[in-house]
């Protein structure tokens, strides 16, 4: 009879951070370390469910030994290294970066990012009025989902959760170079004409509000979204037998929003368009 | 895989031009006619994914055929490789030569950086859009190469086969011609030309350019050719690793890595296969040494590809050639095949039992992919984007497996370390910088070109060779990612160390020399367009620093003193920040130039 | 050019009744509706027969099941799980003695190879296709078995298609090459299963050749996919509605299940059988013994030990046999011995196969009471109309899927105007019926059934919120059971063993309807990516990717027929006829049509359907219908 896999068993790392010793599993990362430790560090690009892309730099800090400072989400735990998380050196660049990104992206709807702005004294007017922007215009190109790409700080999460992380689908892509680049699917056509199959998978893992549910577009644009009126309810999605999980976010009993725990053995935060965005039958009330 | 592909088809010249890189489709569901066999059994996965990196190659091949690339050419490209076509089209769209817009066939480069720049590449171009007829796109380019013959243009016409001409020095009449009629246009003067220390016996990198016809292998090896891969063989993968770790020889791309290390550490690699890469994506501003190399001495860069891949345990290897470099591609794609009917490349090399063969990939114009872990991304078919660091090239590189990736100045240099020994080779250059040196000299001398000195000579007697001119009021060395020196700082002597103590850098071994006819804010000026143009735009710091530096510097362009004090203050912030916090070197290195052209050269005072 | 919109529906806000059925629906309350419900109930107590829904929970199932046999004195309770899933479960209890898939989602990610067949699961089951995706990406193999190249397909080492409904002769092709090269797990057989000697005769005529013949799919193919799956180290074999949607569902079943058993590719960690299940809570109806022959926690109702348990749990007497299957009481309709029904949430007037023969049943009953959240055409058919709740979003409990994970629903949403939950509604009719029960809430129902079902009895809702969720059979509080099934057959120890697997020995059966001069396309049926069913939950949110009921043909038929994509044609079947535009579809081939029944109140894709049904699971034969297509002597287009 075979056994069920334990997991590989894995080694302890020991470094130090900050002057404490810290003990992680092989194969953690400084940020996980970090975290583990109790400390804060601001992330962006990061997610849970998907692999560091290291794009946004705003997590960075110093390692000793290590020339330019580190990405501490992708940077793995190594024995013996020595990790200082809040040098003036990283927090310097932390602070440039939350001007760099603040100066030409709209920031108002992503989560934390004022109270870092705060934090790092970071003053992103300073490049004056004439400061490139990205200045797009939000696409709304279907019913379910808009792309406010004005919004979008470039993390490629929604690329490789739409990629061969999770969705296979390859809706998207970053397209173009440098200041240029953006999200965009093949020839920039609407998403109409995509691969798209509107998992909304993207949403799921968008750090700043670039990719929304229409409805809280919608409800954004009016001033009716409200976040401390919603309730989170996770149950399970009634369209096939896979048993999905799904968080209703709810405000004044209309559901407004579906997400899904990342961490669900089911899903790991993935749904399909009917898990999605199928409730509406729901609340057709009359 | 479910890929969609939306209702564009491919012109019969778009397919034409796929399937002489492909073959022609097996199934419908390639590309083909539907047959009967089709609807019953199709096979795919794995082995149809697996053919992403021919995406490069299929991007030029319709590039090259068409001019540009539609949707669908580009649908039936994907559709005959597997590729997602949102992929795909970021793909497409991160290449400077590429087009996704319709355009005429024949694309006139005019380059406008630096060199080509100080010898009035913006009248040049002037004058050629005044000139020239619809027929032909004009495009203002980054550094082609050709700094020796500065300003320069290269044309390139799409058809079967693609026609290029290069004009350089280039006149409007000569460029206009060029771009209209390059199959008349006159031919390109040798390599040799670039070399005015051609025929001297104190060569040893560049003794056959110009002496050797670089399409013969017969007369590659009446001078010497291939007895360093028969010495190789004789001393075993791990004597050749000895010696070129014992001759002291440093990557010469820039960064100085020992490359006896780099290929012991690839060697030891318990995962298979290897891979070895050649770095012949030389677009750093200013230099133009590989390419006289590639040009004139070929079959050298063949045979020590091979001997790197012995060492290494590797039997393929890719060459990633600039795609700016028709001659070079043409003469080692010659090379590669005279070697291969000869036994030089292929299944049992010189009759060893070693195999290896070299694949050439040719870049579309992305400065960042002589990043080496973006060239990895480039060959693979993705974006030319750098992957973080580590895990290091040795251990996960190309395809993810081990790889050894130099630089084409470097894998030649193995040639004499294998003919003279390590210690004679040793012997040349001084203690920490062993060896020959190339440098690309160019702007304001007489002989503009590229030489050899031992390591160790100053930059005086490099400026003296090469017939410095009156009025010098710069020297960038190492190109745009290197850093100004003044004239008065001659003494500085041409090594790593050297170079480190004097507070700047050797870089690709670029030095190019500035009179007062260019004001610095305008140079300076180009160096940030070219860093901002170049970002591949992954990380934060360099896609929008590169733009906020530029900025900066256009505001501060006419102004000095407390007038631009605000904007240097935050360009040393940016700039700060670029080079600690961004992920490759292109951004950590795009403030280089600036910072030293303020503090050494006090630009702005 | 024509429009067309899906049909949204309305929540129901209160009940309806009528005196006759015609006259139209009055509001009416909840005492008047419930009290004429009783009534009609009573007066047909032994004529009766209970649709429980596969999309309500594991506790609202439980109750409709208790209601059936305790209230009503009956075993005749079944739900939807008859029209797609029965013969999966069917199958596999006659292999396994258990209905449920052997392996679970994470599993497929450490697998060696994957053989979907019959499944379009990258449409019909995404997030599972997912864990098949990621599989993939761990580097294994993946086969289709599919008439039709599907997305699923496309994502295959190897695709195979099949003509429709040659299972049998593919599998028994495999079974057979596996045997003759010697792949066959001679260990396993000796000592996990029984009827290898038939099985291996039975097989013995189905060459690579005359199964090349039979299903159409090179010998090449089919020997590659043999040796593939009988190689592996590990491999998982899923299917779905392709394979239990014919007449002999339960056949095709055993015929799979005999492939596992010749490799011993169950029972393992990463090697398994897994039947990917429609419906949100099919596993859980079954499971809670809303089906007619099993009792709560899959026990039989002729093993008189449960009986007796459950008698004295219930305090109530039950029936010692089986009682009528879904199909099974649409046939006591048509004779009149069955004349009441209590329908939850199911939609059975366009669900059934030959759908116009359904409602004509349906429509000579004495009484239906329909309960549901909507207003279907199965509603419009009742008596009385009961408005419930949403179970997935308006209600507590919990659902088993198709890993046999049973998880908490809950309610986050208040439902409209005076809707109850489906519990309440059932206690309350109860109550008028003269038994009186008292659950204070969902979970109060829940820990009754722990009580009687050992399998779930470890499941408190506390461990399942802790675990997100718990595999069955959980029979401890303090442990989890492996995340595969029938490790038992593994044990060396014969009384650790318990009962050898058998071998189906199932025969070839082509699809009853023929094709002919009269009628040669072979329609087939399926699932699109952004719909369901009978699209009365999907049609209500702005999908992009809908487009409506479309008859699919191959381009090579397509302009045979000199019809263009949006063109409308006739379809017609033995049994109806009706009008659809065309789509072409390059995934299908000569002879061969595919449609949905996302839209029936567009094309009632069901009245070309045959009811040529499973006799021992009784699902119908979807997936084969013969039909003919005409061009319309006007031609119109719709988009």
């Amino acid at each position: 009879m075979t056994a069920i896999p334990l997991g590989v068993p894995r080694r302890l790392v020991e470094f130090t951070i900050d002057g404490k010793e810290a003990r992680v599993p092989e194969g953690s990362t400084v940020l996980d370390a970090c975290r583990a430790a109790g400390k804060d560090i601001p992330t962006l690009c990061h997610g849970d469910t998907l692999t560091p892309k290291n794009a946004c730099r705003v997590c960075v800090v110093e390692v000793e030994g290590s020339r330019t400072l580190v990405p501490a989400c992708s940077r793995k735990a190594e024995p013996g290294m020595t990790v200082h998380t809040d040098t003036e050196r990283a927090r310097h660049s932390r602070k440039v970066v939350l001007e760099l990104l603040a100066s030409s992206v709209d920031l108002s709807t992503t989560p934390q990012v004022a109270g870092w702005i705060k934090e790092y004294e970071a003053k992103p007017d300073r490049f004056g009025p004439e400061a490139a922007r990205l200045n797009e215009a939000p696409k709304i190109d279907n019913d379910l989902y808009v792309r406010d790409y004005d919004k979008c700080i470039l993390c490629y999460k929604c690329v490789d959760a739409c990629g061969d992380q999770w969705q296979n689908t390859f809706a998207i892509s970053v397209a173009g170079r440098g200041f240029d680049a953006r999200i965009a699917v093949e020839h920039d056509a609407p998403l109409t004409d995509s691969a798209c199959v509107y998992c909304g998978n993207c949403i799921e893992v968008c750090p700043t509000g670039a990719l929304s549910f229409k409805s809280e577009f919608d409800m954004r644009a009016a001033g009716t979204w409200d976040e401390s009126q919603q309730t989170e309810t996770t149950t399970v999605c009634a369209y096939c037998g896979v048993g999905c999980n799904l968080t209703l976010h709810v405000q004044d009993n209309e559901i407004v929003k579906v997400t899904s725990p990342h961490d669900n053995p089911v899903t790991h935060g993935n749904l399909c368009i009917k898990g999605r965005f199928g409730y509406q039958h729901v609340q057709n009330r009359g | 895989m479910d890929l969609h592909f939306g209702d564009s088809k491919p012109t019969d010249d778009e397919r034409a031009a796929v399937d002489a890189l492909l073959g022609p489709p097996e199934s419908s569901w390639e590309g083909a006619d539907r047959s009967d066999a089709d609807l019953r059994w199709a096979r795919g996965g794995r082995e149809a994914r697996d053919r992403r990196d021919l995406l490069l190659p299929g991007l030029h091949a319709i590039n090259d055929r068409v001019g540009w690339i539609s949707e669908g050419a580009l649908d039936y490209l994907c559709r005959r490789l597997t590729v997602p076509p949102a992929e795909a089209y970021g793909v497409a769209t991160f290449y400077a030569m590429f087009s996704v817009k319709p355009r005429p066939a024949t694309v006139l480069h005019v380059c406008t950086d630096l060199a080509c720049a100080a010898a009035g590449a913006q009248e040049l171009c002037a004058g050629i859009e005044a000139r020239v007829a619809a027929g032909v796109h004009v495009e203002r380019s980054p550094c082609l190469g050709l700094c020796e013959r500065a300003p320069a243009a290269l044309a390139i016409r799409a058809g079967d086969p693609v026609r290029t001409a290069v004009s350089a020095p280039a006149t409007v009449d000569a460029a206009v011609l060029a771009a209209t009629a390059p199959d008349s246009a006159p031919e390109e003067p040798p390599a040799v030309m670039a070399v005015s220390q051609a025929g001297s016996d104190d060569l040893v990198l560049l003794r056959r350019v110009g002496v050797v016809d670089p399409l013969s292998l017969d007369d590659y090896r009446a001078h010497g050719g291939y007895t360093a891969l028969r010495r190789a063989f004789e001393l075993g993968p791990a004597g050749v690793i000895r010696e070129v770790t014992d001759s002291g020889l440093v990557g010469r791309g820039g960064a100085a890595f020992p490359t006896g290390r780099k290929w012991q550490a690839t060697a030891s690699q318990p995962d298979h296969p290897h891979y070895v890469v050649c770095n012949a994506d030389e677009s750093e501003p200013g230099t133009f040494k590989d390419r006289v190399l590639m040009e004139g001495d070929p079959y050298a860069l063949i045979e020590s590809m091979t001997i790197a891949a012995y060492a290494t345990g590797a039997h393929q290897g890719y060459l990633y050639l600039r795609g700016e470099y028709p001659r070079a591609l043409h003469r080692l794609e010659h090379a590669i095949a005279q070697a291969r009917a000869r036994g030089l490349l292929g299944d049992d090399i010189l009759g060893q039992g070693y195999a290896f063969d070299i694949g050439i990939r040719r870049g579309a114009g992305a400065y960042i992919c002589g990043e080496e872990t973006a060239l990895f991304n480039s060959i693979e078919g993705y974006r030319g984007e750098p992957r973080s660091k580590p895990p290091f090239p040795v251990e996960k590189g190309l395809f993810g497996k081990p790889t050894v990736e130099n630089n084409v100045e470097t894998l030649v240099n193995v040639l004499p370390i294998l003919t003279m020994g390590a210690p004679a080779y040793a012997a040349i250059g001084t203690a920490k910088s062993t060896g020959p040196k190339l440098f690309c000299v160019s702007g304001s001398v007489d002989r503009p070109g590229i030489y050899e000195l031992p390591f160790g000579a100053t930059l005086g007697e490099l400026l003296e060779l090469a017939g410095v001119r009156e009025g010098l009021r710069a020297v960038l060395l190492g190109g745009a990612a290197g850093g100004f020196v003044r004239p008065d700082e001659r003494d500085i002597p041409l090594t790593f160390e050297g170079t480190r103590e004097a507070g700047t850098t050797l870089g690709s071994g670029v030095v190019m020399a500035f009179d007062d006819t260019v004001p610095l804010p305008r140079l300076l000026l180009r160096i940030a367009e070219f860093f901002r143009d170049e970002s591949c735009g992954q990380c934060v710091p360099c896609r929008v620093g590169t733009v906020r530096q530029e900025e900066a510097l256009h505001r501060i362009v006419e102004r000095t003193g407390a007038a631009a004090a605000d904007d240097i203050a935050l360009l040393r912030e940016v700039g700060r920040a670029m080079r600690d916090a961004s992920i490759c070197g292109l951004g950590q290195t795009a403030w280089n130039a600036v910072e030293s052209a303020i503090d050494r050269l006090g630009a702005y005072e | 050019m024509r429009k067309r919109e899906p049909k949204t529906y309305t929540r129901l806000t209160h009940p309806l009744v009528r005196d006759s059925r015609d006259e139209p629906f009055r509001p009416a309350s909840w005492d008047e509706a419930l009290d004429r419900a009783a009534r009609g109930l009573q007066r047909n107590r032994d004529a009766f027969g209970m649709f429980s829904c596969a999309r309500a929970t594991n506790e609202m199932n439980y109750v409709a099941q208790k209601f059936a046999r305790v209230v009503m004195g009956t075993n005749n309770v079944d739900s939807c799980n008859r029209t797609c899933h029965a013969p999966s479960v069917a199958g596999l209890s006659a292999a396994f003695g258990s209905g449920g898939g052997t392996s679970s989602y994470e599993e497929i990610e450490h697998t060696d190879v994957i053989v979907m067949w019959g499944s379009n699961a990258r449409f019909a089951h995404p997030i599972f296709f997912q864990h098949v995706l990621k599989g993939i990406r761990n580097g294994a193999r993946m086969y289709a078995v599919d008439p039709r190249r599907t997305s699923t397909a496309e994502w295959a080492e190897s695709w195979l298609g099949l003509n429709v409904g040659t299972d049998i002769p593919m599998a028994h092709a495999i079974g057979r090459e596996i045997i003759h090269a010697g792949l066959a797990n001679e260990a396993f057989i000796e000592r996990a299963t029984t009827g290898f000697e038939e099985y291996k005769a039975l097989v013995e005529p189905w060459t690579l050749s005359l199964a090349e013949k039979v299903t159409g799919v090179p010998a090449a193919a089919i020997k590659d996919l043999a040796h593939a799956y009988a190689r592996a180290e590990r491999a998982q074999l899923c299917w779905t509605l392709g394979i239990t949607e014919h007449h002999n569902g339960t056949d095709n079943v055993r015929a799979l299940i005999n492939l596992s058993l010749l490799t011993g590719h169950v029972g393992r960690y990463g090697a398994g059988l897994q039947p990917l299940r429609g419906q949100n809570n099919v596993q859980g109806g079954g499971d809670m013994g809303a089906i007619p022959n099993r009792l709560p926690g899959f026990q039989d109702i002729l093993d008189p030990d449960i009986r007796l348990k459950f008698e004295s749990a219930w305090d109530t007497v039950i029936q010692p046999h089986y009682g009528l299957n879904l199909t099974e009481m649409f046939e006591a309709m048509e004779e009149g011995t069955l004349r009441a029904v209590y329908c939850i949430g199911e939609n059975p007037a366009q669900s059934e196969a030959d759908s116009e023969q359904a409602v004509r049943r349906l429509k000579a009953l004495d009484f239906l009471v329909v309960q549901d959240i909507f207003l279907t055409k199965t509603a419009e058919l009742a008596d009385v109309v009961l408005p419930a709740t949403a179970g997935w979003a308006e209600t507590d409990g919990t659902t088993t899927n198709s890993e046999r994970r049973v998880q908490r629903v809950r309610k986050a949403v208040t439902p409209p105007g005076e809707a109850r939950e489906d519990i309440d509604i059932i206690c309350d009719l109860a109550a008028r019926l003269g038994h009186d029960w008292k659950y204070a809430d969902a979970e109060a129902v829940w820990n009754e059934l722990r009580s009687v079902s050992p399998d779930h009895y470890g499941m408190t809702y506390h461990r399942l919120e802790e675990h997100q969720g718990i595999q069955w059979p959980c029979p401890s509080t303090d442990r989890l059971e492996p995340t595969y099934l029938h490790g038992r057959l593994w044990e060396t120890d014969p009384a650790k063993r318990g009962r050898l697997a058998p071998f189906g020995l199932v025969q070839h059966d082509p699809p009853v309807d023929l094709t002919d001069d009269q009628y040669p396309i072979r329609l087939t049926t399926g699932r699109r990516l952004d719909s369901y069913n009978t699209g009365v939950q999907s049609g209500s949110f702005a999908s992009p990717l809908r487009r409506g009921e479309y008859v699919e043909l191959c381009p090579e038929d397509a302009e045979r027929y000199g019809v263009v994509v949006g063109e409308e044609v006739q379809v017609t079947s033995r049994r109806g006829s009706v009008v659809a535009p065309v789509w072409i579809d390059p995934a299908l081939r000569p002879g061969l049509a595919f449609m949905t029944m996302h839209f029936p109140d567009e094309v009632d894709t069901n009245q070309l359907t045959i009811e040529a049904n499973c006799p021992i699971a009784g699902t119908a034969e979807f997936k084969a219908s013969a039909i003919r297509i005409e061009k319309l002597p006007v031609a119109t287009i719709v988009r």
